[in-house]
């Protein structure tokens, strides 16, 4: 066994501060909701890999709850994503200013 | 060989990830997710996560992906109108707060100790991440979160109609 779970809990943490920084530095409102989708998976991964080296397979249940919650935020938000589009004919996170007074 | 492949598709994965947040155009974008969520799921693989990798490639690489492509052909967004400003105040503090926690991940790990002895039992290949085993644990000790999760399907479900409605009236 040459992998052990430090391998996958730091290639959880690169791909989640990979996402982290698309969520904080995009601006096109899609590519943020991938990078949401991405900071996502990231935390699967670490789920699974503790599962794995816990031997308990409660880290599959809360993946799978996980994944259900993903796909109804992913269907939500692109929802608003289109309205948004449909109002301000751009989906730049700069020009939502809505509330700024 | 385990390490190999854990290797290859850990390159894969960040490689995709990487293109997902610096590409211009969100098709490319929404295509590299695809690979890493893939290689996710190979590795969920080599952790003897069967189902949940099954579950993966359905659910995200399959339902999610197409939500996304769909939305992105329907806006039919110009690609130069959201480049990717690697000069602005915006860019520069994310960056900074990325280091940041980047910093902070990989210096704990120094005051971490004994993760790696956590694995003590030996995992029987056989019933570990089938779907039998899955199954029987998510409708005994899960029932009631496994039942609420079809709630919220059904609250997602009614918000995006009402959004949707509210847009033509």
């Amino acid at each position: 066994m040459g992998i052990s779970i430090e391998h996958y809990l730091v290639l959880s943490a690169i791909l989640f501060l990979i996402g982290a920084f698309g969520v904080m530095a995009r601006r096109n409102l899609i590519i943020v909701l991938m990078s949401l989708e991405l900071m996502l998976n990231a935390a699967n991964l670490a789920f699974i890999a503790f599962a794995n080296a816990l031997n308990d397979m409660t880290g599959h249940v809360f993946m799978i709850m996980s994944i259900t919650v993903a796909a109804a935020e992913v269907a939500v938000g692109l929802a608003l994503i289109v309205s948004i589009y449909s109002h301000k004919n751009s989906i730049d996170v700069d020009i939502l200013k809505l509330l700024k007074g | 060989m385990e390490t190999i492949i854990f290797y290859l598709f850990a390159i894969l994965a960040v490689a995709g990830a990487v293109v997902v947040v610096s590409h211009r155009n969100p098709v490319t974008s929404a295509l590299s997710l695809v690979l890493t969520l893939f290689s996710t799921a190979v590795l969920f693989v080599l952790l003897l996560a069967d189902f949940v990798a099954v579950i993966q490639v359905l659910v995200y690489a399959g339902a999610i992906m197409i939500l996304f492509l769909f939305t992105v052909m329907f806006l039919n967004l110009r690609p130069e109108s959201l480049e990717f400003d690697s000069k602005s105040l915006t860019f520069k503090i994310s960056a900074f707060f990325v280091v940041l926690l980047a910093a902070g991940y990989f210096a704990s790990i120094g005051f971490r100790k004994g993760l790696s002895s956590l694995s003590p039992t030996t995992i029987d290949p056989k019933s570990f991440g089938s779907v039998e085993g899955v199954g029987k644990l998510l409708f005994s000790d899960y029932l009631l979160p496994f039942e609420l999760t079809s709630v919220l399907i059904v609250i997602a479900i009614i918000g995006v109609v009402a959004i949707a409605k509210r847009r033509e009236g």
